[in-house]
């Protein structure tokens, strides 16, 4: 098996003192990025820019080259907005902040629910649940678990409520019960199905009755292993109810997560968190370096 | 709906009118248009190269070239080509001689076992007249069971479950349980795991050897990417499955990842699984799947007027 981390010496190699990349180290680059779901087009992108800067800056050293390569895909990567913090410890820009999290189906959203309950909680953040997910069987007792876990309250009216106005119960409570931030989950939904993504719209909508601009943070989720589909996926969600952020999950497997590049690049969106895990404390702020340079692991 | 590859290829082939025969040089564009289709659609890296080599050679004996539309002809080849690989005569899950049928259901994480689990249970029990019960052997998961008790209340069908966190013994119990209960199926739904987790690929592995089931499915996502050929050999290394569930082709997927786990562990495709009800479960055809990898529709009625 090729090694991953040997490309980057060998892109160095092969361009260094020279005023094009060579063919085949091209293709070893296309082949890293194809199979870490980065996807043809933004593949293309990448290797253009690549090709751009070195004929632009004739003779770099191979170091410069590796620096050049990771440089442009992370700059395709959006980086945090102040005003939307990831840090758990930091300051909200109003209170009480309220996220909705959005996704299809199994990705991960209840989950990572449970995980950032746990970590605002441990920030010394005071945390609020809401169990808007009243569609998939047994999907409110899950986020109830993940409650006590994290030892949060939860907001519930129960399995076949409507979803709304439960999401208007935690926004309202977390209003009036001062909290830092209120965290609501929705039902899984493929983004091809209108009804359902309508619903998703009105839940939004009701939020922003009770406390204004609230949502102010909507959290696409996107499983790592998920390939090309993603992009459509995060279309669909951001022509609904126009989300601000990517959660990128199961990034303990061996899938890269790649087509996260393309999606953050395109809808301008940073990735804030990365799940690495089924336990609470599986869920880390995103960092676009580490990131790249895992892609380039073996 | 007759979009994507074809009209491509129409216009690669553009460039080759007037030459008459398929040659590997002027075939160059061609080619790689039929990988990026692949790639678009998901199909493993080194799967799609193989595949066009594949379908290079098979072209390049035709007079692809004098058709009217070439493009249209050379689809047909990929199709067809595709549909090969794909299909096979109908496979049935395996029943046992002598009752109860056990069947295992394995997958990564969110894949869909639970709820294919159910539809299965129903399928058997409307379609087959089978009288079945599903174990929970997801022992993890937080509400695994009540969501396994739920499903099963919603079609009446039994759910066998115990409060320790032993996912063997839930499914050797459940096997017992329904010899005493004379009912001939079951089906155990296990919770999910990452195939690079070896204590969990272990723990599935006994739960196969401790019930010896009659069939082990693997519950894949159709929206899977690159990783689909890593995480199916890991699985069918571990439990030497029967046949593959393919779930949420409700979605717009083209699916690929159906082409590269076929391809790397050539076990058939059983069931697709298309919706959220519990209904919502059809057989595997080929045919659908390979026209929709290409992002073709109904390409081949075309071709066939040309
Ligand atoms: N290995 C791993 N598993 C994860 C991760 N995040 C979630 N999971 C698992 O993925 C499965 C689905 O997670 P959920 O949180 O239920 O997903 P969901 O998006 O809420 O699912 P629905 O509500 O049914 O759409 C569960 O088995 C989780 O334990 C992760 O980062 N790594
Ligand atoms: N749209 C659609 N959703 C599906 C399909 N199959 C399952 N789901 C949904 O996908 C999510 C995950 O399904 P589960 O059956 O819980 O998946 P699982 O593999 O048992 O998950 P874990 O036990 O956490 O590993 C749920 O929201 C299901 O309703 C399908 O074919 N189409
Ligand atoms: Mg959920
Ligand atoms: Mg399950």
């Amino acid at each position: 098996k090729k090694s991953r981390s040997g490309i980057m010496k060998k892109i160095g190699k092969a361009v260094a003192g020279k005023d094009t990349v060579d063919a085949a180290v091209l293709d070893e680059l296309e082949e890293i990025l194809i199979t870490s779901d980065v996807g043809v087009s933004t593949t293309i992108e990448i290797i253009d820019r690549i090709e751009a800067r070195v004929a632009k800056d004739k003779y770099l050293n191979s170091d410069e080259l590796q620096r050049i390569l990771r440089e442009e895909i992370i700059g395709l990567l959006k980086d945090h907005n102040p005003d939307k913090p990831a840090e758990f410890d930091a300051e909200f820009p109003q209170k009480p902040h309220i996220v909705m999290v959005v996704g299809v189906n199994g990705v991960g959203k209840t989950t990572s629910i449970g995980k950032l309950a746990h970590l605002y909680k441990k920030a010394g953040k005071k945390v609020m649940l809401g169990a808007a997910d009243t569609f998939r069987a047994a999907a409110v007792d899950q986020l109830k678990i993940w409650s006590e876990r994290a030892d949060v309250p939860i907001i519930q009216q129960g399995q076949n409520a409507d979803p709304a106005a439960v999401a208007y119960d935690t926004v309202e409570s977390a209003n009036a019960k001062q909290a830092d931030v209120a965290l609501v989950d929705t039902a899984g939904r493929l983004h091809n199905k209108k009804s359902l993504m309508e619903e998703l719209a009105k839940i939004k909508r009701v939020m922003g009755k009770v406390v204004d601009g609230a949502p102010h943070e909507v959290l696409l989720v996107l499983d790592a292993s998920t390939g090309q589909n993603a992009m459509q996926q995060a279309r669909a969600f951001t022509d609904f109810v126009d989300i601000t952020g990517l959660i990128l999950t199961k990034l303990d497997g061996t899938a890269k997560g790649g087509i996260v590049i393309g999606v953050s690049n395109e809808l301008d969106v940073p990735v804030k968190y990365i799940g690495v895990g089924e336990e609470i404390e599986d869920l880390q702020v995103f960092d676009r370096e580490l990131f790249v340079n895992s892609m380039f692991a073996d | 709906m007759f979009q994507d590859l074809s009209s491509k290829l129409d216009s690669a082939f553009q460039k080759l009118k007037g030459e008459s025969k398929i040659t590997d040089v002027n075939i160059a564009e061609t080619v790689r248009e039929i990988r990026r289709a692949l790639l678009d659609a998901d199909v493993n890296y080194e799967v799609a190269k193989e595949f066009t080599n594949k379908v290079k050679e098979r072209a390049m004996g035709e007079d692809v070239l004098t058709a009217v539309n070439p493009g249209q002809q050379f689809t047909k080849i990929v199709h067809d080509e595709l549909t090969n690989i794909l299909g096979q005569e109908r496979v049935d899950i395996s029943v046992a001689h002598t009752p109860p049928t056990v069947i295992l259901i394995a997958g990564l994480q969110g894949s869909g076992k639970t709820t294919f689990s159910s539809k299965l249970a129903r399928y058997l029990k409307e379609e087959n007249n089978r009288s079945p019960i599903m174990a929970a052997a997801d022992v993890y998961r937080p509400a695994a069971i009540d969501q396994l008790k739920t499903l099963g209340d919603s079609i009446d069908v039994p759910v066998y479950s115990i409060d320790q966190q032993d996912a063997v013994r839930a499914a050797k119990e459940a096997v017992s349980m329904a010899k005493s209960l004379a009912l001939d199926t079951v089906i155990i739904d296990t919770a999910g795991r990452m195939h690079v987790d070896e204590e969990m690929m272990d723990e599935v592995a006994d739960i196969k050897e401790a019930v010896e089931p009659d069939e082990t499915l693997f519950v894949v996502d159709s929206m899977t990417g690159q990783d689909a050929v890593n995480t199916a050999k890991e699985f069918n290394e571990t439990i030497n499955y029967d046949g593959v569930v393919l779930t949420k082709l409700d979605g717009d997927t083209r699916g690929g990842a159906a082409l590269s786990i076929k391809n790397v562990v050539q076990k058939p495709i059983k069931f697709v699984s298309t919706g959220e009800q519990l209904d919502a479960l059809a057989p595997f055809y080929p045919e659908r799947m390979s026209q929709r990898i290409l992002g073709m529709g109904d390409v081949v009625s075309l071709v066939e007027k040309a």
